[in-house]
């Protein structure tokens, strides 16, 4: 039904995409497989119009087809779901729906229709409904929704189960067969090998903008799938195991509260958590269920009003801001790379000042309160912190922007590291970061801790949390689970906590906001 | 034709240090043909308005006299710029800075001595940087527009000094002119050099840019002012503290306004009048901008804006066109300069129409 | 005429310019851009429909010219900011810069004259019902157009299709990208919409309010529609309010003039001005309401990737 033929497209330098050839049939359920900058999201861009390939053709029912911009593909039957969803906040279901239709359509015509339509795929969607009120489960289904109303014959879905719990990935599932019998064809962009492996007809594998295998991914393994996608063996983490609670808790949080600060934001419940030192601390979660607040509120970015409510090494510092329990031996790593843990427009040497002017004054700084910056000696650590994490880059002293997601992190990290902190808070550690560094980060955080650190690591990637926690929390709303050992939590448990099911016998709640 | 741009991977040092220049030559290409749209030739248009001003000694004098209240109010401003926070009422803070300032000289005009000049610059910092702390604590507590507020502000301080000459502190012995007396010989500001009316505001403002460059560039002061201002969040996670920077950018670049504004009246007009500004706190706006918000640039581009208030009043001598001009020159230049910037971020590539229909619409 | 209609004339008529300004502010910032220019395309459109009116003899024709100078003028503004990408707020302040420059340059030769003033269309039958009909259909155009196009933005923004478009592209540019939607050329209409508005609005001034040309006689009532728009947070209907109370506060100045009150006059004529800071002050300790209906992409610049 689509087949892809050589196709290409150049930014300046970079070749995203190099001659590459995809074929999907109909009825058929296709993955589209590889690492972050693989290309993946290059070449959908160009099946949905967004983007213009630069050679090669893409051939619909067999004929040659130019598509020239979104609207192009939907009046051909290429419906699109993204992954960063395409909604419009302040905008209510209905207004968002009509606007990716035709402009004859008359609004409250599309809200009966997408009552039931929704109503018919089972993902019930109330029309007048604004966005900004709505679950990221909803969202989803407001994205799959409007792509129905289209009536696509192929359907392309971007990472789609990357902020659901595994329960909603499973809804998903369903209505994604359910699609496939009723002939539709699904494009399916994933680096999830469990679920490719479990839904998929067949599987097209890039990598660097190549396409370097092809398969039908029911006869793999994970594993084989993974060195295809990274074209190699992935350094497997090693991680001894250690019995929970063996040390001195070091970071400890009593029944912490904490009001929305927006109203975007999602407020902390009596949260109550202890991190022993030698441990990893998993907290899992959809997006949005407080984890930014809960980063913000450890690291001291956000002070509470009790001094008690947060105790590092020991000392209470509820009332203490972000430098004053980095001196008490704690260190930070937000999700956000770029604006929060980096500024973009500065170099690496003051980005390493960053985070590091007060914890470090007498090293980095002199002559007192007006803070004379020693740049010999900033230097001097950068070079060796770049040195010990392997991070490339091009020229000297770079701008943050100019590294690569993988690279920028491994910087950050080693600037924290560097300080061997007793305690290492991290938001998200591998986001958007290829397989390589993703493992060398993992494998740092286990040996941080190891080395007698109390380490929590936020992540919303339960892969990532399964493998390298001692312990997993969940949050949910703004509140925190209980901890659990790792090996006692089945993925099902966890996806209940994410719900916001304490062990699975409340009613689903509708609760987990994104900003 | 069509504009396309493309993000450079970092930012271009190459073209931060062009800009500025390109900016000035298209200025002057469109000066040009302004001159020449109102019939006059280009080339003399050109040399009278920017080149003859610079041919004599005393108008060298004027240069540094129009220069020094410029550099000073835009060093302050690209302070608060650089923190993102929008000062648009240097003007303001420029006039408060010459009533505070002028407080000894026409309340206690008797009072001479070594000390009552200093006391007349730091009285001038004080007043600048209080009104402009209004804008700062209404954003920081209520998060009200700095931009309008401190614009509104112009005005009210516009009317304020309207009032103060036209009433309480008009010269008893002035004719009721709307006019303060004129300041004692001791209350003036020196001179400089014996070749001309340049005074010590000149050198006020070299000392500005001096210790605004050393903290911008070597302290942590700086540091924190341009992390708040290019990630607020990544400034909250330094541990810097977005509302005292606001604060602190403001009142900065209030005192800089105040210091001019008193030395402005202290050194050339030697008394107060209802206007005592040809509008030195909108034009140091373009200054800061055409000097890239870096005090080592704000000076060379204060000495290019005073050099457009001298060239329109000589073109208006020379050529008899409107001292008008000179506010259009600055206003094309700052156009300029904010177009010259995206050349630091991003590649511009220009396509025809035929080059769009292969790209397709998007 | 009683007292009470003609200090309410004088305030429909103070009022008129901030009202259409306004509008065309609202407009712009609800698809994402903030111009500051507006002082600089209010006076560049006052100039302009002086010197139409004189050229052509027709206040209207000064009208419609300084809607298109305001047009014009705000087409060098979404060149900057939407085809380069320039910062908005920068390019905002160098609109009202070159605006009082060049305007002051252009009515050089208009200071003094005599203008050509926009004479009242009376309504006939409703200009005759006692005490509003005076007030409401014995106005000039500008008025007339100033409430139709009140209704016609409210509208436009919540009922039709295009609206719908525009307040897309305000909340999530890279979405409405996404979906196919021309971000660019949707600001840049709305930046021309709000240039036209502006020039208007300028044109009232020169035409309807003093019939003169002065220099730098928008007087800072650019940023005052500025102001509006927050104080209306970003809904048509309360900009008429917004507009209607600025207007009374600039005319009661007058008033309490004319009844013989020695408060000094400087002071009476700063209460504008006071006015504003103290609205955007209310208005923004709301920070809720504020954040709610700001347009989430307001003043952010996008370049589309291709």
């Amino acid at each position: 039904m689509l087949e892809v033929r050589d196709i290409t497209k150049v930014f300046g330098e970079l070749v995203a995409n190099d001659h590459v050839n995809v074929e999907v049939g109909k009825g058929e359920i296709h993955a589209l497989l590889g690492e972050n900058g693989a290309g993946k999201s290059t070449l959908v861009k160009m099946l949905y119009g967004s983007l213009q390939p630069n050679g090669g053709s893409i051939l619909w029912h067999g004929n040659a087809t130019t598509i020239t911009s979104p609207s192009a593909a939907r009046s051909l039957g290429i419906g699109m779901v993204f992954q960063h969803f395409s909604l419009f906040e302040s905008l209510s279901v209905a207004e968002n729906i009509v606007l990716s239709l035709g402009a004859d359509k008359v609004l409250a015509d599309i809200a009966e229709q997408t009552r039931e339509v929704s109503h018919n795929y089972g993902l019930p969607l109330n029309p007048e409904t604004i966005i900004g009120d709505m679950s990221v489960g909803e969202r989803q289904r407001v994205e799959i929704v409007r792509c129905l109303l289209q009536n696509p014959e192929l359907i392309i879905l971007d990472e789609p189960t990357s902020v659901l719990t595994p329960q909603e990935a499973d809804n998903l599932f369903v209505t994604l067969k359910r699609l496939k019998d009723e002939g539709r064809s699904i494009l399916y962009i994933s680096h999830r090998l469990e679920e490719v492996k479990q839904m998929c007809d067949w599987a097209t594998i890039l990598r660097h903008g190549k396409v370097v295998g092809e398969c039908d991914p029911a006869k793999e393994t994970a594993g084989s799938l993974a060195s295809m996608m990274v074209g190699g063996d992935i350094a497997q983490i090693k991680r001894k195991k250690t019995k929970a609670g063996d040390g001195k808790p070091l970071l400890e949080l009593k029944d912490v509260s904490l009001p929305a600060a927006s109203p975007f934001a999602v407020a902390l419940k009596n949260i109550d958590l202890a991190v022993n030192a030698g441990e990893v601390l998993g907290i899992a979660g959809v997006a949005g269920n407080g984890q930014s607040e809960f980063f913000d509120m450890v690291s001291g970015e956000v002070t509470v009003a009790s001094d008690a409510a947060v105790t590092i090494c020991g000392t209470q510092a509820g009332a203490k801001g972000i430098n004053r329990r980095r001196k008490l031996g704690a260190a930070f790593v937000p999700e956000e790379r770029l604006g929060h843990s980096a500024v973009p427009d500065l170099s690496l040497t003051e980005n390493l000042i960053l985070s590091r002017h007060g914890s470090d004054a007498a090293m980095f700084t002199s002559m007192g309160p007006i803070g004379f910056i020693q740049r010999d000696k900033v230097h001097e650590v950068a070079a060796k912190i770049i040195e010990e994490m392997d991070v490339r880059k091009s020229g000297e002293d770079p701008d943050a922007s100019a590294l690569s997601g993988g690279n920028l992190q491994k910087f950050i990290m080693g600037r924290e590291l560097d300080r061997s902190p007793a305690v290492m808070v991290v938001n998200q550690p591998t986001w958007g970061v290829d397989a390589g560094a993703a493992a060398r980060i993992r494998q740092t955080l286990i040996d941080l801790a190891r080395s007698g650190s109390a380490v929590v690591v936020i992540s919303q990637d339960l892969d990532e949390i399964m493998e390298i926690s001692d312990r997993i929390a969940v949050m949910s709303d703004g509140r925190m689970s209980l901890p659990h050992n790792a090996d006692d939590m089945s993925r099902e448990q966890i996806g209940l906590l994410m719900a916001g099911m304490e062990g699975g016998s409340e009613q689903e709640g509708e609760s987990a906001h994104v900003h | 034709m069509f504009i396309e741009l493309e993000r450079r991977p970092a930012h271009s040092t190459l073209y931060s240090a062009l800009s500025p220049f390109i900016a000035l030559i298209l200025t002057l290409v469109a000066g040009a043909i302004l001159f020449a749209v109102m019939g006059i030739n280009p080339a003399k248009g050109l040399y009278s308005f920017f080149i003859e001003p610079l041919t004599e000694v005393w108008s060298l004098h004027e240069l540094a006299i129009k220069a020094a209240p410029l550099i000073l109010i835009a060093t302050g401003l690209s302070i608060c710029f650089l923190s993102s926070n929008w000062n648009i009422g240097a003007e303001g803070q420029f006039i408060l800075g010459a009533i505070f300032g002028s407080i000894l000289p026409v309340l206690f005009h008797e009072q001479v001595g070594i000390w009552v000049l200093p006391a007349m610059m730091i009285m001038g910092m004080i007043g600048g940087a209080l009104w402009a702390l209004i804008p700062a604590l209404l954003k920081t507590r209520f998060g009200a527009n700095e931009i309008l507020t401190s614009l509104m502000l112009v005005y009210v301080a516009e009317l304020f000094l309207d009032w103060l000459v036209r009433g309480a502190w008009r010269n008893p012995e002035g004719f009721n002119f709307p006019e303060t007396r004129s300041f004692s010989p001791g209350q003036i500001l020196p001179e400089v050099l014996d070749s001309g009316r340049a005074h010590y505001g000149a050198v006020l403002a070299i000392v500005a840019v001096l210790i605004a460059w050393f903290m911008m560039a070597k302290t942590i002061r700086g540091f924190e002012v341009k992390v708040i201002g290019q990630a607020p969040k990544a400034g909250q996670f330094a541990g810097f503290d977005a509302k005292r920077v606001t604060i602190v950018a403001f009142m900065i670049s209030g005192a800089l306004a105040g210091l001019a504004g008193i030395a402005e009246v202290s050194g050339a007009i030697q008394q107060l009048r209802p206007t005592i500004s040809p509008g030195y706190g909108f034009t140091a706006i373009i200054v800061a901008f055409l000097g890239r918000l870096n005090p080592v640039g704000v000076f060379a581009a204060g000495l290019v804006l005073a050099l457009s208030f001298l060239g329109s009043e000589a073109a208006q001598i020379s050529l008899g066109v409107s001292d008008k001009l000179g506010r259009v020159f600055q206003g094309m230049l700052l156009f300029f300069v904010l177009a010259c910037d995206t050349l630091i971020h991003y590649r511009i590539r220009i396509t025809g129409w035929a080059g769009r229909a292969r790209t397709g619409e998007t | 005429m009683g007292v009470a209609e003609a200090v309410l004339l004088t305030i429909i008529t103070a009022s008129t310019p901030l009202l259409i300004a306004a509008l065309g502010e609202l407009v712009t910032e609800r698809s994402g851009v903030l111009n500051l220019g507006v002082e600089g395309m209010m006076i560049m459109g006052a100039v302009a429909g002086f010197a139409f009116a004189q050229i052509s003899g027709s206040a209207y024709v000064g009208a419609l010219g300084g809607m298109l100078a305001g047009a014009v003028f705000s087409l060098l503004f979404a060149f900057l900011t939407l085809s380069l990408v320039a910062n908005q707020v920068a390019t905002g302040l160098a609109l009202t810069i070159l605006g009082l420059g060049l305007s002051g340059l252009l009515g050089e030769a208009y200071i003094g004259q005599p203008g050509i003033k926009m004479e009242p269309i009376v309504i006939p039958l409703l200009s005759q019902i006692p005490f509003i009909g005076k007030l409401l259909f014995a106005q000039d155009l500008i008025f007339y157009i100033s409430i139709a196009l009140l209704i016609a933005v409210n509208w436009f923004l919540f009922r039709t299709r295009a609206g719908l478009t525009l307040r897309s592209v305000g909340d999530n540019h890279s979405s409405a990208h996404a979906l196919g939607i021309n971000v660019i050329a949707v600001r840049y209409m709305a930046v021309i919409f709000g240039g036209a508005c502006s020039g208007l609005a300028g044109a009232h001034l020169s035409l309807v309010q003093v019939p003169q040309w002065v220099e730098n006689m928008s007087a800072g009532r650019g940023w005052i529609a500025l102001a509006l728009v927050v104080f209306a947070s970003w809904r048509p209907m309360r900009v008429l309010f917004g507009a209607y109370l600025f207007g009374a506060v600039g005319i009661a100045q007058l008033h309490i003039q004319a009844l013989g009150f020695s408060v000094p006059s400087q002071f009476l004529s700063s209460l504008p001005y006071i006015a504003t800071i103290i609205v955007l002050v209310i208005i923004s300790g709301n920070r809720r309401l504020t954040l709610i209906n700001t347009p989430a992409s307001l003043g952010k610049g996008f370049v589309p990737d291709r």
